[in-house]
């Protein structure tokens, strides 16, 4: 919370403004009453002092009355206009902190929070939030101003006879904590019957094909019902406690304007100067202050949700960065070839026993192809993320071409990776924004060539605006392999010096993948690091590290790690048929 | 359904929902065919009619006793400040119709006005919140009924996510606008039309004012409305600018990260950024204000009716002549009537909603089901396993047949192979055979029998199946073993996990079979939830066999497990094999070579190499033997 109430900062003296403009604007409401008592005691003559019309009195006070109300009419708009720009104004402030800080995220930061969770804190967290700090702006003073205000202005009215109020604000605070303690506990509950209901009901239908193949209808519905049973049950428990509420409250204040005029009527009329004008104003202050203290309850409620939200995103902004730019960055003096090499590198997840990678030391020698495979969790995907430094590595030393990449800016580390992801991401924008993403100079000419390389250009002549062709967000309207090989193509446009491959293949159909990789190996020359999960892709290449549970158990061409090499035999013997094996 | 479309379905389902526009928007969902709609729930409401119209008996019954209570206060106030005035003792009150009552007894009329008041309210609280309540049960009952009776086609185009809100957020959205707008509808017409009668008896010039400045208040509350709404669409504009480009940029990262485009993803996000404050700002100042207009107005009428007030009472002409106690009671009045005409005002917008989430189930609730059973009914004893294709035409959608005049026979026993490149259509074979689609025309029988003369049900029986969807339910290992197959015991489960080579990794489990899995099964590994469903299928022991090997994403020692798990369920069994595993390719009888959704070429692997066809350049590709 400490956290975000820096945010509002900045906005200090527009907060002051606001409170004191509400304070006064709080102080007007409670004047009328008060006024309207005199305007008929007065007017209509049933004062102590005077039974006679006073009709100038009237009009008097009537147009004091008025100069009141518009003049906190004005207050109000010019109140509300500040509160609409403070609270705007830390959303934006707070959204662009969030972003800026997501920003150097390095992927085990993404992967703690996770990306879907840190879309909605940077979303709709922050946007609740903006609508809870322009109410409460707003109602934090206001209310609390007019519940002591009432109370305060109806002890002048008739200090005795406003005992009557303080009884009914008592015991609607009482039906208030009755109804909370006994609801709030069951509201999470039913939070949990729901997920509940959501729960069997989505894998009802994930199943859909298993429930029809093992006729397990029947089955499926009895789940649902006994959850939705269960959720209605408790449902109507609650809903009927919480609906004693309104009637209540309106019983209370029934009772209050009986009580008030009963007794006032039959004990205190004509005593110290509490004429009829006055009762009519203490009924209205009665009504304020139950009505205040009901917004104040309202108030508590809505302070903890604030909370749910402020604490997510507080999260996010308290997340220490892990990875930053050096303090001495080195440069290089020549232009870079390419060579990695990985000299005892390890990782490990922090709150892990065994590391992901252990012992990893090769080198990648420049312009040539090193390929690394292994089963799931063996961490060759691991392995590759570390040179972009997505993670850092837990120890060893990463070089490219004899500088620490940890000794680079990153933006000068970037420079040298074309980096090709799992799964193909493209931005909306134009196919040609996409190729020459990050490629500022623009160049048609290897925009075009990436293209046929990444087998992307057939795709392509066939869209009515070619290359001007629009991606919409998340790339919905091209296919998983048109993706796939866009962002290939976009890397190639890049011309780096090292190519990163994590599994880039294996969304693309066989005969694509070997016509791409034949262009790749005769057209692009640089150092390529390639992923894989066919042997067929990576057969090939001019060394391949075989991983095992985070350790490399093989180094070498095809042809010798099949003969010396025992899990990648076992490996090719389940995708490739006897005769190549022998071959 | 392709394969692709199908895993790619289940992550949208599985990962968490992005809201799309926040809470506290003001932004309506408008049903397209409010009319229907509303009669279709009036007709789904008529079991409840009776409780329904007792409830609004009572609410009304409530109304009008809180609308007597101001006046009758007045009338203690009139006859405090006469007897004041006067110099006299308070005296008896002349209610109505002659009755005359003590102060002391109006007092105790009002009490029981108001308690009785307080508890009719609540007692037509406490009925429609049961009647809803048992509403949105049945409802759900109803839709999750009916999605098992769906045909599969309807998923085709449905996303998970769409339909989980329909059982969900849409029947929960009925539940909270009918117990509002029911209860309301009532209350707030007697309360205003009370309020009106009781003023315009009172005093029909105070009447008159408070009837002006309620239309004013309307009139204002309309203008701002509509003002609000063209800001509250700017801000709902660019907030969705904004969550594209987070959504974009987050996703992204990696790639937004390397290719250095982080400053030019900036500056696009503070473009944004700044829309979005500046559409806020105007949006929530305009909606901040509406309510302080209107109590503005209020506060004129207030005024107002102080002044006219005061001169009703000094003057002598008996026609407008009022006693002070009626100024009270018109005070009291004024507040009390912006409660019903806000509610009114309001209900059309929940209307609206209700209407909105109804149209979406009942949209779903009327989907035509899975086409009817014919009357003779035939089944099969003794299962061979003998499948024929005959002339068989197939599509997706009516327009494109992607299957056609497809004929294969399958001799009992026999190992059928389906191949193709990814989204091919290999799973539409499986869908075929086990009528999760109905063909077009041709035939399909097993042993000499159409499978279109059987019930769903009995054909289903026939096969077993494990789908790379490997499904598992929340509930122990045993029992998703024991799924679908009542009738065996944990001696049964044991003997089938044994058989299937599974054994010895559940009883690795904590637990072994009373293990209990999470949701999906997504606390143990991808090919051990395979290996389950092996023997799930092991212990259903059916004639005959779908299985598709496609073992992504498992380790190579389990991977071993579960091709021999495979091996053991098709040995004497006719079998259609989704295939990637050479092994299972070459040693197939036939080989069913899937393109585009079509049977492209069939035969065995020798034949087809023969051919130099499209199985022939797949099989090159990919085993690159260049």
């Amino acid at each position: 919370m400490k956290r975000l109430i820096k945010f509002l900062k900045p906005y200090r003296i527009g907060i002051i403004v606001v409170f004191v403009l509400v304070g006064l604007r709080a102080f007007l409401d409670l004047l009328l009453p008060m006024i309207l008592g005199m305007l008929v005691s007065q007017g209509i003559g049933l004062t102590a002092e005077a039974l006679n019309p006073n009709i100038p009195r009237i009009w008097e006070l009537a147009f004091v009355m008025l100069g009141v109300t518009v003049f906190s009419i004005v207050i109000t708009i010019f109140s509300g206009y500040l509160e609409s720009r403070i609270s705007a104004g830390f959303a934006l402030d707070l959204r662009r902190a969030v972003y800026r800080k997501i920003e150097q995220f390095s992927m085990r930061e993404m992967d703690h929070f996770t990306t879907s969770s840190l879309i909605t804190r940077s979303t709709n967290d922050i946007q609740q939030l903006q609508n809870y700090v322009n109410i409460l702006l707003r109602m934090i003073i206001l209310q609390p101003v007019l519940a002591v205000g009432a109370i305060a202005f109806s002890i002048a009215q008739q200090p005795t006879l406003s005992m009557v109020l303080i009884a009914s604000v008592l015991s609607l605070l009482i039906m208030l904590v009755i109804i909370f303690s006994l609801t709030l506990p069951k509201f999470q509950l039913i939070q949990k019957l729901v997920d509940r209901l959501n729960l069997v009901t989505r894998e009802n239908m994930s199943g859909l094909r298993v429930v029809r193949a093992f006729n397990t209808q029947a089955f499926q519905a009895a789940r649902i019902d006994k959850a939705s049973k269960e959720t209605m049950r408790l449902n109507i428990f609650v809903n009927r406690i919480f609906s004693v509420m309104w009637p209540v409250m309106a019983l209370i204040m029934g009772f209050t304007s009986l009580a008030i005029v009963y007794f006032g009527s039959q004990y205190f009329i004509g005593i110290d100067g509490f004429d009829p004008g006055s009762m009519i104003a203490l009924m209205q202050y009665a009504m304020r202050a139950i009505m205040a203290f009901m917004f104040l309850t309202m108030i508590f409620v809505m302070i903890p949700r604030a909370a749910i939200s402020a604490r997510r995103i507080a999260e996010v902004l308290a997340m220490d960065v892990e990875i930053m730019d050096p303090e001495n960055p080195l440069t290089y003096d020549e232009t870079p070839r390419g060579e990695v090499v990985f000299d005892d590198v390890c990782f490990q997840y922090p709150d892990a026993n065994v590391p992901v990678l252990d012992g990893i030391s090769f080198t990648a020698p420049a312009g040539k192809t090193t390929a690394f495979i292994g089963s799931t969790g063996s961490g060759k995907s691991t392995l590759i993320n570390l040179i972009p430094r997505f993670y850092e590595r837990t120890c060893g030393t990463i070089k490219i071409d004899g500088i620490d990449i940890k000794d680079l800016l990153l933006e000068d580390l970037f420079k040298l990776l074309g980096y090709v992801p799992q799964r193909g991401v493209l931005f909306s924008g134009t196919v040609k924004e996409n190729i020459l993403f990050g490629n500022e100079d623009f160049d048609e000419k290897v925009m075009e060539e990436s293209a046929r390389i990444a087998q992307a250009d057939t795709f392509i002549k066939d869209f009515e605006e070619g290359y001007e062709r629009l991606i919409a967000q998340g790339g919905v309207n091209v296919s998983g392999g048109q993706k796939q090989r866009l962002s290939i193509a976009r890397a190639i446009a890049k011309q780096p010096v090292i190519y990163i491959f994590d599994d880039s293949f294996s969304a693309l159909d066989y005969s694509t993948d070997q016509k791409l990789r034949k262009l790749l190996s005769e057209k692009v020359q640089a150092t390529k690091l390639i992923v894989a999960q066919r042997i067929a892709t990576i057969r090939h290449a001019d060394q391949i590290i075989v991983l095992e549970q985070g350790r490399i158990v093989g180094k070498g061409r095809h042809d010798d790690l099949l003969k010396t090499c025992a899990v990648y035999q076992e490996i090719a013997q389940s995708q490739l048929s006897k005769e190549e094996l022998e071959a | 359904m392709s394969q692709q479309t199908q895993t790619e379905r289940r992550k949208t389902s599985s990962s968490s929902p992005v809201m799309r526009g926040p809470r506290g928007m003001n932004y309506l969902e408008k049903p397209q065919d409010f009319k229907g709609t509303m009669i279709k729930l009036l007709r789904y409401l008529k079991p409840y009619a009776g409780r329904i119209f007792f409830a609004g008996f009572m609410a009304i019954i409530a109304s009008l006793m809180t609308v007597l209570g101001p006046w009758l206060l007045g009338l203690i106030t009139s006859e405090v400040a006469d007897a004041y005035t006067g110099g006299r003792a308070i005296g008896m009150i002349d209610v109505v119709f002659g009755i005359s009552l003590s102060i002391g007894e109006i007092a105790l009329v009002i009490a029981g006005i108001y308690v009785m008041s307080a508890g009719f309210n609540y007692l037509q609280a406490f009925m429609l919140i049961g009647m809803t309540q048992n509403l949105t049960y049945s409802m759900r009952r109803e839709l999750s009924s009916k999605i098992n009776t769906l045909p599969l086609k309807y998923f085709d185009d449905q996303s998970v996510g769409d339909i989980l809100g329909r059982v969900t957020n849409d029947v929960e959205t009925i539940n909270g606008t009918l117990t509002q707008s029911l209860s309301e509808i009532f209350r707030a017409i007697t309360l205003l039309i009370g309020i009106f009668v009781i003023m315009f008896l009172l005093s029909w010039p105070l009447a008159l004012i408070v009837v002006v400045t309620t239309i004013m208040s309307l009139l204002v509350a309309r203008k701002f409305v509509k003002l609000s709404q063209g800001y509250f669409r700017q801000q709902a504009k660019s907030y969705g600018e904004m969550t594209g480009h987070i959504e974009e940029t987050y996703s992204g990262h990696v790639v937004v990260k390397v290719f250095n485009h982080q400053n030019k993803a900036y500056q696009n996000f503070e473009r944004i950024n700044q829309d979005l404050f500046q559409s806020s700002v105007k949006s929530q100042f305009i909606s901040g204000i509406m309510f302080p207009m209107q109590f503005f107005i209020g506060n004129l009428a207030y005024i107002m009716i102080a002044v006219a007030g005061a001169f009703l009472v000094l003057s002598t002409n008996p026609l407008i002549a009022i006693k002070i106690g009626v100024i009270q009671a018109f005070i009291q009045y004024t507040r009390q009537i912006n409660q019903p005409i806000q509610a009114i005002g309001g209900i059309a917008n929940v209307l609206q909603s209700t209407a909105a989430a109804s149209e979406r189930i009942f949209g779903l609730l009327e989907q035509p089901e899975e086409s009817p059973e014919r009357d003779d009914l035939k089944t099969l004893d003794k299962v061979k396993g003998h499948v024929i294709f005959k002339d068989v035409y197939f599509g997706y959608a009516p327009e494109v047949d992607v299957i056609k005049r497809f004929n294969a026979e399958i001799k009992p026993g026999q190992k059928v192979a389906i191949v193709g490149p990814t989204g091919a259509g290999k799973t539409t074979i499986v869908n075929l055979l086990m009528r999760f689609y109905e063909i077009k025309s041709g035939s399909i029988t097993i042993d000499g029998i159409d499978i279109r003369d059987m019930s769903r049900r009995e054909v289903r029986r026939l096969f077993g199946m494990v789908l790379q969807d490997t499904w598992l339910f929340e509930g122990t290992v045993y029992e998703n073993i024991a799924y679908g197959s009542d009738d065996k015991t944990m001696d049964d489960v044991v003997a089938a996990s044994k058989l299937a080579q599974t054994h010895h990794f559940i009883e690795s489990l904590s637990g072994g079979y009373a293990f209990m899995l999470s949701e999906e099964g997504e606390n143990i590994s991808q090919g051990q939830r395979q290996l389950l469903t092996i023997s799930r299928a092991m212990l259903a022991d059916r004639p005959m066999l779908i299985l598709d090997e496609a073992t992504s994403n498992v380790d190579t020692r389990t991977e071993v497990l579960i091709q021999r798990a495979m091996e053991t369920l098709t040995k004497n069994r006719t079998s259609f094999v989704i295939a990637h595993r050479l092994s299972t390719i070459r040693h197939a009888d036939i080989i069913f070579v899937m393109n585009d959704g079509n049977v492209v070429e069939q035969g065995n692997h020798e034949q087809l190499l023969a051919k130099s066809g499209f199985y022939a350049d797949l099989y090159d590709s990919q085993f690159d033997t260049e």
